[in-house]
Order: structure tokens, then C-alpha cells, then sequence
């Protein structure tokens, strides 16, 4: 039997780091439908999943792929699905299914340039604010950013840990360049934490498939054939998983999926501080962009201008108040993205008028040149004074 | 001529008196919200004769639905039950049934839901033949959103997107569900509830892809729209115009305006299920970890992983 965590030291690209962080962290079953620049995780995983005792299943769609994620884990397995944009659109439908029906599991988008079939070989960033908004109705998300193929599996780890403690499915929002670029990836077995399914806190008869603990998370979720004959529907619902529609019961369930994460903030919200302590220009950044936003850093410094990085391992749940807390004591923000103006609408939001926010917009297809963000910066000191 | 359905007789209703299969029924959730002379009731009935007589229990099976007036049979099943969305009962069922594969997954839906939103994965599960049974309600037509026309839907039957009558071709489900690769293809009306209990019993037991479609009136949206009437006069309309066919070619299924409606068992074959396929291609030649509930043999260890090896340096 292969090992499921792979201890070494490899040469991996982000796509493959992903898929090695997601055997590692337990994955069973993976349902996925072919899309570039996501198939190195469908591939990778293809490999290794029936070595470990899982199952890879290439479905006919993206709509059934994240479909059958979520009934894999009422199976009682740890599932993912991985897809790119178009694909992230088709699991819309059924991601929204997850939410409400509080199902643990990983749904990764390495994003693409778009709208529609777009740019299928060249980055982008533009579909974190469809991360945040892209199914129906209200609910809440927890979207993880990785920089590196060391972050890719690092994080894809983490999204299953937190898939368990919220019961939820947990975004992993990559890029093309992150998911293609081959780097060094040390893989520590002693590292890892793996965070198992909540066994029910009841036997079967008392245990309430929706009743939520303190920390508002639903306690325990039995697996099929476990012998609690469960149901589970995406309806709004009450306690015992039976359908109650009404403005009573969607005012019990509804709040509680967006609190459940907000009540978990501090253990959620991850993100690096490069050089913050004298900065006075703070580049906010996540994924890809951070990577062309350090160069920028450095030049940046060379010419004396004290400037920072916030760079977002997490963007959703937004740190909303960490920026704030930041606006307080910098002349302002640049924030570089592969789109054309999403998360610095919450930098914004954060910020509320306090500094100068500067937004260095990409449409996709390229990562952005260190110098445009230096001029950008420039442009914010030159504002700020 | 139209018959009214009754309302039962004041007097008549029995109180605090269980149903023998009650115990596979959510109880706490009834009265239903189907129609009065709606066919799902004996459908439902039916399959819970089906678990009665073959011994299943709550740890053996698992039901799926899509969404409509047959998805709702998810919800009164005394089961681990699973509503999920529209057209993808089947898709949420294939990861249910890979992940579990030492039970029995069910799938429940109308016509609607799995032939026009969810044909796709139809197809797709029965090409695969992952182990699951479905069983499709057609009533021909999308019930719970008002009687519009749909997939099933006989040419010229009124729905209410088809004021002046449909002029689209209808699937012919078991001559679908057969040339997809169902290793078990049947169909009868809720009329002929013991042989559709049978049936369903076959289906169950059957491992592989397993399709059974049950003819049911729904008078509420399609009965009285098309002047057949009540409930009971559809039972009576489709089971007058029934033949009884075990065996019969698939393609004489279509349930054409004139045409006999062929019912009996269309198809039994076998042919390796999903995981089956995926034992003897896979676990066998790699000597890999069979996945968990799939046989009791023992997992079988190996030196050689050199096809991932070349990967990681
Ligand atoms: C994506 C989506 N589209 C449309 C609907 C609305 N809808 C609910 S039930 C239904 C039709 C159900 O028809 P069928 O599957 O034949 O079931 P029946 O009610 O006839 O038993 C439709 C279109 C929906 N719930 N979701
Ligand atoms: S609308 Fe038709 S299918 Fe739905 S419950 Fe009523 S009779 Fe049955
Ligand atoms: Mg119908």
C-alpha cells in the first residue's frame, strides 16, 4: 500500500501539491470532470486515490461532480472536486445544496481567465467574488488562496480540517499559474493535523441531524447505514432535517450557516505580514498576485518607499477588520489582482474612507508586472503626502 | 364518464390505527401533501412492501430523490433519506453508492427530474452501471409546478405549456434505460401494485444499474386536463390499454397515442457493476487497497508504487 501522505521533499506543480494534500488529508473520493488548468489534480489523484483505498470517479459533468462530492460525504468518505471556471459556474447549483445541507467537503477552482470559455491556458482571479456570491440565497464561505505549490497542498490540507470543524464545503481558490508552476514541496508528515468527522454526540432516536452546538456547527453527521435514518434536504429546515417552510425556520437556519463562520473567525482567517511594522503603503494581495506584488515590494524598498504586504491566505471570510485596524496607521492601500476590481471592494468596505485605497486592476491572461504595482504604490504616496 | 374521487366517510376514518408498514414511514411527517387518487401513495406502498419482504432494514438501504411531487418520497421514508435538487438524485446517488457500496441506494424521482434536468446523469449511471435502483414516477408531466408538459408527455396530451396540445416526441424510458446499459429494465402501472412491488423487489436485488418506471395517474395536472378524469378513471384508462409483455423489445415501449401500453419485465441482464469494473481493471492489476465495504477480502499490500514514484523525486 502506497503512503498516504507522501514524506520528502518533491518537485511538484500546484495542481498535483493539491491533489498530494488532499490524499493526505484523508480525501476518499474524488468526482471531477475534465477542465484545464485544473486536470493535474484529476490526474494526480486518479493515480494515487485507488493505491490508498478511495475512488476516483470521472463524472459526466461538473454539476454531477460536485453532486456526487456531496453524496461521497453521506457516505461517510472524505470527498473533493476540482474544476475551473466554467465548471465553477455548474457547481453553483449544487455547491448552494452543500451549504444548506451542511456537508463537509472540498471544492477546488483554479481559476482561469473568463467570462465564458475565456482564456482556458491563462490565469485569472476573477471568480472570487462568485466564490463569495455564486449560488442562490444567503449563506457563508471560507475561500482559501494559495501562492505556491508548498500552499497549494498546505491549504488543501487545511480545507478538509475545516470542512469537518464548520461542516461545510471549503473553497480552495487557486490560479492557473499557481496550479501550473513547479516548485520545491516539503511535505512533513509530523506537520499535518487531520481533522476527522464529528461521530454524533447521540444515539440514534435522540440525536438531531441539525441541532447545533455552541459553536453553531451541527454535532456529529452519521454516514449512511449508520442506523440514525437521517434527512437530509435541501429545503429550509428545522432540527431534526424535516422541512419547515416558513419565516420562522429560515430565520433559525439561515443566519446561523453565515455565524457559524464568523463565530470561528480567529481560527479561520490566515494571512502572511511582509515588512508591515514601518510601512506606510500596504499592498493587500492573495494567490498569484502577492507573487508579482513582492517583487514590487522590493523595488519598492529599494527606492526607499516604506511599503508592506498583507497577503490573504484566506480571502473569504474577508479580514475585514484587520484592514480596518491597518487604516488607522497607513497613508493607503494598493491591491493588485488578476481582475478588474473584486476583493478591493471589500478592502474598501474595510477601510470606509480612512486611507487611500488603489486598485491595480488585470483583466487576465498574464500575471501583473512588478512595475505596474510600483507605480501604483508611487502614485499612493505621491497622493498621500 | 368522469368519476369524482370520495371524500372517505365521516365516521368511517379509523383512529390511532397503524399501518403495517408503518415502520418504514416517517409518521411524524404525515398527512402527505400528494392529491387525493395521486399514484405515488401505492408507489410508496409498494416499495415498502418491497423492503418488507426482502428484510431490509434502516442499515441497509438509503433513499434518493430529486425534486417534485415524487421527490418528496425521500422525506416520508423511514430511511437515511436524501432530497437533493432537481435532476440530481442520480449524480449525489452514484458519490452515495461509491462511497457505501455494501448498501443499497434508491433513487425516487418523477419523469421530469430524471429524464429532462437529470437525463444526463441517467444515461451516465447506467453506462457505468453503478449499483443503484431507480425508480421513476411518470406521470407525464411536471407535477408539483402545475401540469406542464415534459419529457413523457404523450403527443397531443394538454399541459399547460402546451395549451393546444404537445408536439414533441416523448422519451420511451425503458428503451432508454436499456440502450444506456440498465442490467434490469421493467414497467408497470400503480394499478398493478403487486406485480409492481415484484418488480421493484427484482430491481433491488438485482446488483448493477437497475431501472424500473411505474405509469401513475396524476389527476390533478394531467387526468382531468386531458378529460381521462379522476384517479381512478386514469388507473383504469392505463391499465385497460396494458399488455403484459415479459421479455419484449425495449423499442416497443413508446407510449404512443394509440398504442398498446407495453408493461412486464423488458430487460435482466448482467454485467459488471461500477466498482466491479473498477476491481478488476484497477485493484487486481495495481494489487491496491480495495476501497472500504467493497468485499471482505483483505487489503492487499504492495512494494511497488513506481508509477507515482516517477512524479515525485
Ligand atoms: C433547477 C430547477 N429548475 C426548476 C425547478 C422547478 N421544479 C420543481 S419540481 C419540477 C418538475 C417536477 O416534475 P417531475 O420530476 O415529473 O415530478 P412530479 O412532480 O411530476 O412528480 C420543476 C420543474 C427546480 N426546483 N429547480
Ligand atoms: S400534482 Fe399530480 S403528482 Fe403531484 S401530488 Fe397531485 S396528483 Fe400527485
Ligand atoms: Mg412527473
Amino acid at each position: 500500500m502506497a503512503e498516504r501522505i507522501l514524506a520528502g521533499t518533491h518537485f511538484l506543480n500546484g495542481d498535483e501539491a493539491c491533489a498530494e494534500g488532499a490524499v493526505a488529508a484523508g480525501c476518499e473520493l474524488f468526482a471531477g470532470y475534465p477542465i484545464t488548468p485544473q486536470s493535474e489534480i484529476a490526474e494526480r489523484i486518479a493515480r494515487r486515490l485507488p493505491q490508498v483505498g478511495g475512488v476516483f470517479i470521472q463524472m459526466e459533468d461538473e454539476i454531477s461532480s460536485m453532486a456526487a462530492t456531496l453524496g461521497g460525504a453521506w457516505g461517510g468518505r472524505k470527498a473533493m472536486t476540482a474544476t475551473s471556471g466554467p465548471g465553477f459556474s455548474l457547481m453553483m447549483e449544487n455547491l448552494g445544496l452543500g451549504m444548506m445541507t451542511e456537508t463537509p467537503c472540498v471544492v477546488v477552482n483554479i481559476q482561469r481567465g473568463g467570462p465564458s470559455t475565456g482564456l482556458p491556458t491563462l490565469v485569472a482571479q476573477g471568480d472570487m467574488m462568485q466564490a463569495r456570491w455564486g449560488s442562490h440565497g444567503d449563506y457563508g464561505v471560507v475561500a482559501l488562496v494559495p501562492s505556491s505549490p508548498q500552499e497549494a497542498f498546505e491549504l488543501t490540507v487545511r480545507a478538509f480540517n475545516l470542512a469537518e470543524t464548520l461542516r461545510m464545503p471549503i473553497l480552495v481558490m487557486a490560479d492557473e499559474v499557481v496550479g501550473h508552476m513547479f516548485e520545491r514541496v516539503v511535505i512533513d508528515p509530523e506537520a499535518i493535523e487531520i481533522v476527522e468527522r464529528k461521530a454524533p454526540n447521540k444515539p440514534p432516536g435522540e440525536f438531531l441531524l441539525y441541532e447545533p452546538g455552541e459553536d453553531l456547527v451541527p454535532q456529529g453527521m452519521p454516514a449512511l447505514g449508520d442506523g440514525y435514518k437521517v434527512h437530509v434536504t435541501g429545503l429550509t429546515h428545522d432540527e431534526r432535517g424535516y422541512p419547515v417552510l416558513n419565516a420562522e425556520t429560515q430565520e433559525k437556519l439561515v443566519p446561523r450557516l453565515r455565524n457559524k463562520i464568523t463565530h470561528h473567525i480567529d481560527q479561520i482567517v490566515d494571512y502572511e505580514e511582509t515588512d508591515l511594522d514601518d510601512a506606510e503603503v500596504i499592498i493587500v494581495t492573495y494567490g498569484i498576485s502577492a507573487r508579482s506584488s513582492l517583487g514590487a515590494l522590493r523595488l519598492a524598498r529599494e527606492k526607499g518607499l516604506k511599503v508592506g504586504m498583507l497577503r490573504l491566505k484566506t480571502v473569504w471570510p474577508f479580514p475585514g477588520d484587520v484592514l480596518k485596524g491597518l487604516a488607522d496607521r497607513v497613508g493607503g492601500f494598493v491591491v493588485p489582482e488578476l481582475n478588474l476590481g473584486q476583493i478591493v471592494l471589500e478592502v474598501e468596505r474595510a477601510v470606509c474612507g480612512n486611507a487611500i485605497v488603489q486598485h491595480v486592476p488585470h483583466a487576465g491572461g498574464a500575471i501583473h508586472d512588478p512595475e505596474t504595482i510600483l507605480s501604483a504604490i508611487e502614485e499612493v504616496f505621491a497622493l498621500a503626502h | 364518464m368522469l368519476t369524482k374521487t370520495k371524500p372517505a366517510p365521516e365516521g368511517e376514518v379509523l383512529e390511532n390505527v397503524s399501518h403495517p408498514m408503518d415502520r418504514f414511514l416517517r409518521t411524524d411527517r404525515l398527512p402527505h401533501i400528494w392529491c387525493s387518487g395521486c399514484g405515488l401513495g401505492t408507489v410508496l406502498s409498494c416499495f415498502t412492501y418491497a423492503l418488507d419482504e426482502l428484510g431490509l432494514t434502516e442499515s441497509d438501504v438509503g433513499i434518493v430523490s430529486g425534486i417534485g411531487c415524487t421527490g418528496r418520497a425521500a422525506g416520508y421514508l423511514n430511511l437515511d433519506s436524501y432530497h437533493t435538487t432537481h435532476g440530481r438524485a442520480i449524480a449525489f446517488a452514484t458519490g452515495l453508492a461509491v462511497a457505501k457500496p455494501d448498501k443499497k441506494v434508491v433513487v425516487i424521482s418523477g419523469d421530469g427530474d430524471l429524464f429532462a434536468i437529470g437525463g444526463n446523469h441517467f444515461i451516465h449511471a447506467a453506462r457505468r452501471n453503478v449499483n443503484m435502483t431507480v425508480l421513476c414516477v411518470n406521470n407525464f408531466n411536471y407535477g408539483m409546478t402545475g401540469g406542464q408538459f415534459g419529457p413523457t408527455t404523450p403527443i397531443g396530451s394538454r399541459g399547460t405549456t402546451a395549451p393546444y396540445g404537445n408536439y414533441e416526441s416523448p422519451f420511451n424510458l425503458p428503451y432508454l434505460a436499456a440502450s444506456s446499459g440498465a442490467v434490469y429494465v421493467a414497467r408497470w402501472t400503480s394499478l398493478h401494485a403487486r406485480r409492481l412491488k415484484e418488480a421493484m423487489i427484482e430491481a433491488l436485488t438485482i446488483p448493477g444499474f437497475t431501472f424500473v418506471e411505474a405509469v401513475c395517474p396524476c389527476p390533478t395536472n394531467y387526468g382531468r386536463r386531458n378529460k381521462i378524469g379522476e384517479g381512478l378513471d386514469e388507473l383504469k384508462y392505463y391499465s385497460d390499454r396494458s399488455v403484459i409483455k415479459h421479455g419484449a423489445d425495449p423499442a416497443e415501449g413508446d407510449l404512443l397515442p394509440g398504442n398498446d401500453v407495453v408493461i412486464g419485465r423488458f430487460v435482466h441482464r448482467e454485467r459488471p457493476t461500477f466498482l466491479q469494473a473498477y476491481e478488476q481493471q484497477i485493484i487486481d492489476k495495481q494489487h491496491f487497497v480495495k476501497p472500504q465495504g467493497m468485499g471482505k477480502g483483505p487489503h492487499r499490500m504492495s512494494g511497488a508504487t513506481s508509477t507515482d514514484r516517477r512524479e515525485s523525486s
